[in-house]
């Protein structure tokens, strides 16, 4: 087998296992399925109440989507500007950090106070909870700028704005489409904490529900269809990620 | 009156107990001239470089160029360093343009005149021996190639004068010495003011009219020596009598200041 089909099988058959020990270790130590369900019957699951996931992951995905993508504009632009200004780095870094130490289930019961229950809560804690790394990878892309070429275009006369639109966000994209690949896993985890704490449909609010009346195994089927969910959209990123700065991935196999 | 005169520059980093890079440096350098800047390393060569081009401004004494003193970062320089820093999304046409799509001078009219800059580019990589790489990404080129392009990115709005920092330092000796040869050749094309910061003494006798020795820090000159070597000159030259006797006679000066 060549190199390349082994590293394109590793994840396949590492998933495989994983369920494998899983499923082998509930049998083999009789584990109840109302403390632990085996994988299969957790995949049984997601078909005995396939229409009821569905459409609560198609709500979860697309609350997810949207407050990924205002968390994507919001941290361009804040990570722009504290990457661009040491000024404005100084000022909000700390009240950044600050905020994205707060746990986001603390602020799911302000947001429904402010907003009901529904999809707004969700929508912003998948925001809030994904902006961060987005804008830390944008301002280090941006103010790792080799100083040379800062001296360089210092000396050219060149434009604040005309170095940053030529080369500082340029150098921050493959610093930006990594930050997305976490940023968006992240969202998935906001908006499914915050149906499980105050939803009324998506994956989260399904799996309160199964779990309040024992259904075990149809919240290890949330669990499961949240996590494809998350790496099916990694795995885009990443795809995009590697089609707009292959420039970034030399000497991997791209030219 | 010189084309740069720097007198009695002193410049001191990080407030008044800071450390002292230069002090009471002086020097003159005329239109036209190449200028070899050596000595041991941190002694504030690369600093002496960086007030001339207005990136720092000295603590101390005054800087003229072409006749005004130096305030602030001055136009019509082209500057390369040892680190070639090209864009690694732009090919090299391209690389070598940035200079014309964002200095003062030519922005405004740099779509207008695209075609004639990319003519004006293309002849620089011809120069170098690098036309056919023109479309190549950097990381598609070797060291030297990426340093020959960073020449050229330093050249392309036509500066009077070009500030060089270490450039060939980081190339094995080889690939250098053929680099010599690159810079000799665009410098008797055009014969900009050259002032090419260096730890290699044959570098520097090779390449300049003038080598200045600096003290170790805080930096000054303690020794100028005129190369009269007509050029071109050739590699074989620098195992020369009397151009080895040059390099032995900086290199008895370098060690001195290191000792002191």
């Amino acid at each position: 087998m060549s190199e390349t089909t082994k590293l394109q099988l590793a994840p396949w058959i590492a998933t495989v296992a994983l369920f494998l020990v899983w499923e082998i270790g509930c049998r083999l130590f009789a584990v109840p399925e109302f403390i632990l369900p085996t994988p299969s019957a957790s995949i049984g699951a997601i078909f005995q109440y396939f229409y009821a996931i569905m459409f609560n992951a198609w709500f979860t995905l697309w609350v997810t989507m949207v407050g990924f993508a205002i968390a994507v504009v919001f941290g361009l632009l804040l990570g722009v500007l504290t990457g661009a200004s040491a000024l404005s780095y100084a000022a909000l870094y700390p009240i950044l950090v600050g905020f994205n130490a707060i746990p986001k289930v603390a602020i799911v019961p302000v947001l429904v106070i402010w907003f009901g229950i529904g999809a707004v809560p969700a929508v912003l804690t998948a925001f809030l909870i994904s902006f961060f790394p987005i804008v830390v990878n944008v301002a280090t892309g941006i103010a790792t700028l080799e100083p040379e070429l800062k001296d360089v275009l210092r000396s050219l006369g060149a434009r604040p704005l005309d170095i940053l639109l030529k080369v500082g966000l340029p150098r921050a994209m493959p610093y930006f489409f990594a930050s997305l690949k976490v940023a968006v896993t992240l969202a998935f985890v906001g908006s499914v904490i915050s149906e499980t704490i105050a939803g009324n449909r998506g994956i989260g609010y399904l799996m309160l529900q199964a779990s309040s009346s024992f259904r075990v195994p149809l919240v290890f089927a949330g669990l499961i269809v949240v996590a494809v969910m998350g790496v099916g959209m990694y795995a885009i990123f990443a795809l995009v990620e590697k089609r707009l700065t292959g420039w970034a991935f030399r000497g991997q196999g791209r030219a | 009156m010189s084309f740069i005169g720097i007198d009695a520059v002193s410049l001191r980093y990080g407030g008044s107990d800071g450390t002292l890079a230069v002090q009471d440096c002086s020097l003159t350098i005329e239109k036209g001239e190449f200028v070899a800047l050596v000595g041991p390393s941190g002694c504030g060569k690369s600093t002496l470089l960086k007030m001339v081009s207005g990136l720092e401004l000295p603590s101390g004494g005054r800087i003229r160029l072409d006749g005004n003193e130096v305030k602030g970062p001055q136009h019509g320089i082209g500057i390369a360093f040892q680190n070639a820093t090209l864009l690694p999304w732009r090919t090299t046409l391209d690389n070598v343009l940035l200079p014309l799509e964002v200095s003062q001078d030519h922005r405004a009219s740099f779509r207008r005149k695209k075609k004639e800059h990319i003519e004006r580019a293309m002849q620089l990589l011809r120069t170098v021996g690098l036309d056919e790489f023109a479309g190549h990404a950097p990381y598609q080129l070797s060291g030297g190639m990426q340093q020959r392009a960073n020449l050229c990115r330093a050249l392309i709005h036509e500066p009077e004068l070009l500030l060089l920092d270490e450039p060939f330092a980081a190339l094995d000796a080889f690939t250098r010495e053929e680099l010599w040869g690159v810079l000799q050749k665009l410098f008797m094309d055009r014969r900009f003011t050259v002032i090419l910061v260096t730890h290699d003494l044959r570098e520097s006798v090779y390449l300049a009219d003038t080598v200045h020795v600096v003290s170790k820090r805080p930096g000054r000159i303690v020794m100028t020596k005129s190369i009269e070597l007509p050029r071109p000159r050739t590699l074989e030259q620098t195992f020369d009598h009397d151009f080895v006797d040059i390099v032995h006679e900086l290199r008895d000066a370098i060690s001195e200041v290191r000792a002191r």
